[in-house]
């Protein structure tokens, strides 16, 4: 029986990890290596790094960084931002990445997707679509949710998985920050919408979120929660402990 | 030393590192002489069967590894590795592998419920079937595992000592003889992984 997946998110921006609330307000949390390591040691099931810099010299910070990182634990890591490009690609996956996640780079060039999952494998490829209601609808966003990009989520999704996105991570920007639960309608639509793995993101506020997320929507592989996890809200082994008293499978 | 074969296909960082973790001494290699020259070879791979079968052949180091094997050598493949070492695929076509164990690797989707997703993509349980094998002697009963695997290994009960389930048996770990394999990543898969591969190195669980 596969397990549900529990995937604390770093934020990574001049080599440190930090964390938005609704997009804004950076708080410093703490070193990325160590928190990776702490994460691995605590029954995290993979890791997610996103790298929120811009710069080139910062780009070259946190490849070192992701480096250090996959040379110390080894659980699945996936990483993001700033993925615009084939070369893009390249450089995180031989610095250590197993998966690697498009977001804004796939909206500006829509054969991103396809060109890399030729090259890397669908496996690989991790389409994240940051959404949210618009006139009644889900709408992409883009640039870190500041952008209307006025595509259909649900459209842009479905082509991604046709593409060969090989896993969608979907972060609700109306329950990030929250801390009232995973948008559960948003990602109901999504799992109906394509048959591969569904990350869940943005809104998880304690282990009963958590467990409502798997128990009303068996079709969601994983959930994925920075803040929460940074602070020392929940822990991981807390949390697994609640999904497994509820009956959810998950590796202990 | 151990040598992690290089013919092209695939990341190795990850898999170079967990050795050097356990302090296995490794060398990433696409020459016949090194390989020939290590107590124990590592055939990784990711990707389509057919291509990396073709590389396997065009570099020779195919050949190197069946040899190898032949003279006793400890062979461990892993993913894609670990189906390369079988008869034959049923990956878009039909290919020979090195045919150092005996089976065929087959498509997933074939034989489990529509319901379940392919790729088989996370963490699953190991069910051990043969749990006195020296590889598994640091593995538990229901131990979590990482798989990344569209195609599995099938029509080999002779040589498997461990399963996942997904619908159907999934052939997670086998062997025959110094002839191994894991459908799944142990060096993706945190410290039952790396106990996977001090197993394999010959070295002693660490926790």
């Amino acid at each position: 029986m596969i397990t549900k997946r529990i995937i604390p998110c770093l934020d990574v921006k001049d080599g440190r990890v930090v964390k938005g609330v609704n997009f804004l307000g950076l708080h410093d949390v703490s070193d990325p290596v160590k928190l990776a390591q702490y994460y691995s040691d605590n029954g995290a099931d993979e890791l997610v790094f996103y790298d929120i810099t811009a710069s080139h010299e910062e780009r070259a910070l946190f490849t070192d960084i992701l480096t250090r990182v996959a040379e110390t634990i080894f659980i699945p890591l996936t990483v993001g931002g700033g993925i615009n490009t084939l070369a893009d690609f390249d450089r995180v996956l031989k610095c250590g990445a197993d998966k690697v996640s498009v977001n804004s780079g796939a909206i500006r060039d829509r054969a991103l997707i396809g060109a890399a999952a030729k090259r890397y494998g669908d496996q690989c490829v991790v389409l994240s679509v940051d959404a949210k209601r618009v006139d009644g609808r889900f709408r992409v966003f883009a640039r870190g949710g500041r952008e209307d990009t006025g595509l259909d989520a649900i459209e842009w999704i479905r082509r991604g998985v046709g593409d060969g996105a090989g896993e969608i991570v979907l972060n609700s920007i109306d329950t990030d920050g929250v801390k009232r639960g995973f948008d559960l309608e948003m990602l109901d639509a999504v799992c109906q919408a394509v048959n591969v793995p569904v990350v869940a993101s943005g809104g998880a506020g304690g282990a009963a979120d958590f467990v409502a997320l798997f128990q009303t929507l068996p079709k969601v592989d994983a959930g994925l929660a920075a803040s929460i996890f940074h602070f020392g809200e929940v822990t991981i082994p807390a949390l697994k402990a609640a999904l497994a008293e509820n009956g959810i499978p998950v590796r202990r | 030393m151990i040598a992690i074969v290089d013919y092209g296909v695939g990341n190795l960082f990850s898999l170079r590192s967990s050795l050097a973790r356990i302090g296995a001494k490794a060398v990433v290699t696409g020459d016949a002489e090194t390989l020939c020259a290590a107590d124990k070879i590592i055939l990784p791979g990711v990707g389509a069967f057919a291509d990396a079968a073709e590389k396997l052949r065009g570099t020779g180091l195919g050949d190197v590894v069946v040899r190898q094997a032949r003279r006793g050598r400890d062979v461990l493949g892993i993913c894609l590795g670990m189906q390369l070492l079988f008869d034959r695929s049923f990956e878009y076509g039909e290919h020979a592998g090195l045919g150092l164990l005996h089976g065929d690797v087959a498509d997933l989707s074939a034989d489990i419920p529509a319901a379940l997703k392919v790729p088989h993509i996370g963490w699953n349980a190991l069910h051990l079937t043969r749990p006195e094998h020296p590889l598994l002697r640091h593995v538990r009963e229901g131990d979590c595992v990482y798989f990344v695997h569209s195609f599995y290994a099938k029509n080999c009960a002779a040589s498997t000592i461990a399963t996942a389930e997904y619908g159907v048996s999934v052939t997670a770990a086998v062997a025959d003889g110094n002839v191994m394999g894991c459908q799944f990543h142990p060096e993706k898969s945190g410290r039952v992984g790396l106990n996977i591969l001090r197993a394999f190195c010959g070295l002693e669980a660490a926790v």
